[in-house]
């Protein structure tokens, strides 16, 4: 069963934007790459975070035509996460089990980038509903 | 909409065999398209045996950006010519290999000298051969 995605109220909103534009990709990732340096990740970390990120919002464009993007900023199993929500009223994902696999070597996935981008995170989940729309979250700590 | 993204273009810059190209911005899709184009072209118009790419000022190379330096790395050697990677930050690399992204045909050099000399050493090889 899956749990509806909540937002906790101990959070902190770093920022709501919109993804409606190609721009906005570079626009959001390079603020997610701020707050990432805000939080004091390091440079490694850095990088992690706004490539998965860049994945998700590329995504949520070419496949929902854009969504919306929520930064909060929180404390998730004792570490001081960066928590980035990606809502869409896209098409949704008929089946996540394939659009999970990995496409990009074998050829075999979706290429969505959901793979790649999970492997990059903390915290991964994704919540989809035929014609509804699709939520993704990633967390990020130190 | 923000102009100044759309008008930005990467100079291509040919000196002897090789071409030059220095990316300084962080790169939305169309200028990544752009780019592989304009390189093409830059290939066809000069002739040029050599591309390097320096990308040491990029704090990010998404699934996009790769696929478009691999894609672009085979055209290139469809027209006779060669791409190297000059300058990949060590935390762009990281992520790369844990995203899964595979670079085929992509030579990588740790600086541009060292780029240029991989290039030459190319160049002489395939003159012996012939």
């Amino acid at each position: 069963m899956t749990q509806p995605i909540i937002f906790d109220n101990q959070w902190e909103r770093l920022g709501k934007h919109p993804l409606e534009t190609e721009y906005d990709i570079v626009k959001i990732r390079q603020l997610i790459r701020q707050h990432a340096k805000s939080l004091t990740m390091g440079i490694v970390d850095q990088t992690r975070i706004t490539t998965a990120v860049s994945e998700l919002l590329r995504n949520m464009y070419n496949y929902a035509g854009g969504g919306e993007v929520i930064v909060d900023t929180g404390i998730v199993e004792n570490h001081k996460a960066l928590i980035i929500t990606f809502i869409d009223h896209g098409p949704g994902i008929a089946d996540l089990g394939l659009a999970m696999s990995d496409g990009y070597t074998s050829g075999m996935g979706m290429g969505y980038g959901l793979p790649g981008a999970k492997r990059l995170v903390d915290h991964f989940e994704i919540q989809s509903t035929i014609n509804e729309g699709t939520i993704v979250r990633v967390m990020k700590w130190k | 909409m923000n102009t100044e993204m759309h008008d930005k273009r990467i100079p291509i810059i040919k000196i002897k065999d090789f071409l030059i190209v220095s990316i300084q911005v962080d790169m939305h899709d169309k200028l990544a398209i752009a780019l592989q184009s304009q390189i093409l072209d830059a290939i066809g118009k000069t002739g040029a045996k050599g591309v390097l790419i320096d990308i040491s000022v990029l704090e990010m190379v998404d699934s996009f950006i790769g696929r478009m330096l691999s894609g672009m790395a085979s055209m290139a050697s469809i027209m006779d010519a060669a791409v190297v990677i000059v300058g990949m930050q060590p935390a762009v690399a990281i992520t790369l290999v844990e995203l899964g992204l595979e670079m085929p045909g992509v030579d990588t050099a740790l600086n541009m000298e060292k780029g240029i000399d991989m290039l030459e050493k190319r160049l002489r090889e395939q003159k012996l051969e012939l």
